[in-house]
């Protein structure tokens, strides 16, 4: 391996030790550090920020689950118990700007922390890649890998409804040439992958379909071969459709941060 | 004669503010029976956001065609009233089209303009049965839908015919009208000037070959058939579903201000959370506060504003159709949360009138209205209150019930249970060692 892709991942305590702050801390999430599919993601993301020399950092093993599922599930006492920890973590560091790829991590510190006395900037990564490639950072043209492959995007819940953020997500994809199409509920209709409100952690109620099949159907029917996502959970559940569907040959998810990693061949 | 219908008219008109009043009161009583919550801040953006969802209809026209054919029926309603006016003073006083010799050439603009509005009412209307009750739209089927019970079947068709009833009276009443004026019957001779109008005039064929006397007799049927019809209307309305039509105002004013992903938060488990950490001391000198309910068990433990949605809700069903778990056959359907919910309240008020106010029916809505199969049914993706036109969050009534579930009564399915204690005990909802949170770092330059 050369030097050129020896990746640097600091953390916290490393650059609080020599003094440094960093610009942006990258809030991985539970499932970006142990899922194994999502610490791809995690990592791409990862190269992407050292690509592009941002000062960053991750919180390493001083993370811990920002509590969303716990409180989407009723149990309010242990998210403000997480959420009161984390920020104790998050404010002895001086934290001021966030960047996560897990749209329920972002909506948690975003809108939900400030309550409880944490306030900083947070962005989603979706957001993040695309000012990298608005301000020059990280350029994609060229006639890439994508140029004319087909692509459905599937809007996260709590990256769309719950915080708007609509079209970062399709500029990232549309800077990378490739041919866009929309599924039929898209963006404020978009249809959830199933995994929200904690369900992801229990087995659903009895019904006539799992949620995560209807919503692959339906970005099969676009004709698209490769499914971008933003979210852990929404990975996951597309995924199993795709298995489903036993399409998984011939139809593939990714996050955004993997695909402009693939792009810029990191 | 014209004393006795003054006399009448008064009296149906003070019998139906007396109704009206008495309703509007239990129903305002209902509503404050839900938690204080405070929606007046940022009193600008309320307003805009009320001009916009329920003056503008924003909301409806993500639909172009239905949301077309709802604002005609709306425009209609608000405009044709400007008529009902001249009617009421009409009766009180025994006059007859009391504007008319006043408002000159401006008379028959506007009852030509209240005629198109009244025929695009009439025709939206059988455009809307037959859309619930031939074409079947699926929103509205109780085969689909187990909310869909008679009772609100039976609402919607009642107000769509009575709709179409009162447009039909307004119109032969001026056909009629016109055809005593042309006759230059009576006193209708006096205002002979006032000329034809630009629907009724194709009606009045229909009445060439009657009497004066039938005719009169007609022209008096359909006046009072019209003003009674829309004073029962206005009484039916409260206890109808249709009270969208006054509620969608307040309530999209009063509409949730906060990103829609973010859940409010529970300032007595703060304090708590607080203490337990170390982060505040207890103030010695506080006397404890009266503990609480965590979460809502019925309504008195949910907000004004939940129940003042519920009260505003008008059964479309826009929020089933887009809830993911209503979709793949599930029990949950915000439209059935939101119902049940006035429901809830209606029983408590039909308690009140019947037992005194201080009866208690020992029933709740979670459990004996909503079950726990539903609630936890919800994937908390905001498509309901994303959908509705008239800015009602089911969302937040199925989180409070999740709330009491699982800190009330510790019912949580088997999984979440271990979700739970995984976060607790190794910071993350899986069983992994926190020690190992960091591990895929190793994987980055491989």
């Amino acid at each position: 391996m050369n030097t050129e892709t020896n990746y640097q991942v600091p953390t916290m305590a490393d650059l609080a030790a020599k003094g440094e702050t960093p610009e942006v801390l990258f809030w991985v999430g539970c499932a970006g550090s142990f899922d194994d599919r999502y610490k791809k993601v995690t990592i791409a993301f990862v190269k992407i920020l050292n690509h592009v020399g941002i000062k960053f950092a991750v919180l390493g093993t001083e993370e811990t689950c920002t509590g969303d599922p716990a409180r989407r599930a009723g149990n309010e006492f242990l998210f403000q118990m997480q959420a009161v920890a984390n920020i104790q973590v998050l404010d002895g560091y001086g934290i001021k700007k966030i960047v996560t790829a897990c749209p329920h991590c972002f909506n948690t510190l975003k809108n939900e922390y400030p309550e409880l006395g944490g306030t900083y900037e947070v962005i989603h990564h979706s957001q993040f890649l695309q000012q990298l490639i608005n301000e020059g950072k990280v350029t994609l043209k060229g006639g890439g890998a994508f140029k004319g492959r087909r692509i459905t995007y599937h809007d996260s819940c709590y990256l769309g409804r719950a915080n708007k953020v609509y079209e970062a997500p399709r500029e990232v994809l549309q800077a990378l040439d490739a041919d866009l199409v929309e599924m039929k509920r898209s963006r404020t209709k978009g249809l959830c992958c199933g995994a929200g409100g904690a369900q992801y952690f229990k087995e659903p109620e009895p019904g006539r379909k799992d949620i995560n099949v209807e919503r692959t159907e339906e970005a099969l029917s676009t004709g698209a071969d490769t499914i971008a996502v933003a979210c852990p959970f929404c990975m996951t559940m597309m995924t199993d459709g795709i298995k489903n569907k036993d399409r998984e040959d011939s139809v593939k998810v990714y996050d955004l941060a993997e695909l402009v990693a693939q792009a810029q061949s990191l | 004669m014209a004393i006795l219908q003054q006399i009448l008219f008064v009296a149906a008109l003070a019998t139906a503010a007396w109704f009206l009043i008495r309703r509007a009161g239990l129903i305002r009583r209902a509503i404050q029976l839900g938690q204080l919550e405070n929606r007046t801040d940022r009193p600008n953006e309320r307003f805009s956001i009320m001009l916009r969802v329920a003056f503008g209809q924003k909301k409806m026209m993500t639909n172009l065609t239905v949301g077309l054919m709802h604002f005609v029926i709306y425009v209609g309603f608000v405009i044709v009233n400007i008529e009902v006016l001249e009617i009421v003073l009409d009766g009180i006083l025994g006059t007859h089209r009391l504007f008319a010799p006043y408002t000159g050439a401006l008379y028959p603009f506007l009852i030509n303009t209240f005629e198109i509005l009244a025929l695009g009412v009439w025709i939206v209307c059988v455009v809307f049965l037959i859309r619930r009750f031939v074409t079947k739209v699926p929103r509205f089927q109780p085969e689909q839908h187990r909310e869909m019970t008679r009772w609100p079947r039976t609402d919607a068709a009642l107000i769509l015919i009575l709709e179409i009833l009162l447009m039909t009276a307004f119109l032969t009443w001026n056909a009629s009208d016109s055809v005593l004026r042309e006759r230059e019957v009576g006193h209708y001779g006096e205002l002979s000037n006032v000329g034809t109008f630009v629907v009724s005039q194709f009606l009045m064929p229909l009445f060439a070959n009657w009497s004066d006397a039938a005719l009169v007799a007609f022209e008096r049927f359909t006046w009072w058939f019209h003003i009674l019809g829309i004073l029962f209307f206005a009484v039916y309305l409260t206890y109808s579903k249709h009270l969208h039509i006054v509620l969608a105002f307040p309530n999209t004013y009063f509409s949730d201000l906060k990103p829609k992903g973010e859940m409010k938060n529970m300032a007595d488990i703060t304090k708590e959370v607080q203490l337990a950490l170390g982060i505040t001391q207890a103030d010695p000198n506080e006397t404890p506060a009266e503990p609480g309910r965590f979460g809502a068990r019925d309504v008195r433990d949910l907000t004004w504003k939940n129940l003042m949605d519920a009260y505003s809700c008008t059964e479309c069903g826009r929020c089933t159709a887009a809830c993911p778990a209503n979709i793949t056959g599930k029990k949950l359907s915000p439209r059935k949360i939101m119902m049940d919910t006035r429901d809830r309240l209606e029983d408590i008020q039909r308690g009140w009138q019947q037992n005194g106010p201080e009866h208690d029916d020992g029933k709740t809505l979670l459990g004996d209205y909503i079950t726990a199969e539903e609630i936890n049914a919800c994937t908390t993706c905001q498509a309901c209150v994303q959908e509705c036109p008239v800015n009602i969050n089911p969302l937040d009534i199925i989180l409070q019930l999740r709330r009491y579930k699982i800190m009330e009564e510790a019912q949580a399915p088997a999984s979440w249970n271990a979700m739970f204690s995984n976060v607790e005990n190794n910071m993350a909802p899986w069983k992994f060692s926190p020690g190992d949170r960091f591990n895929w770092a190793d994987q980055v330059n491989q």
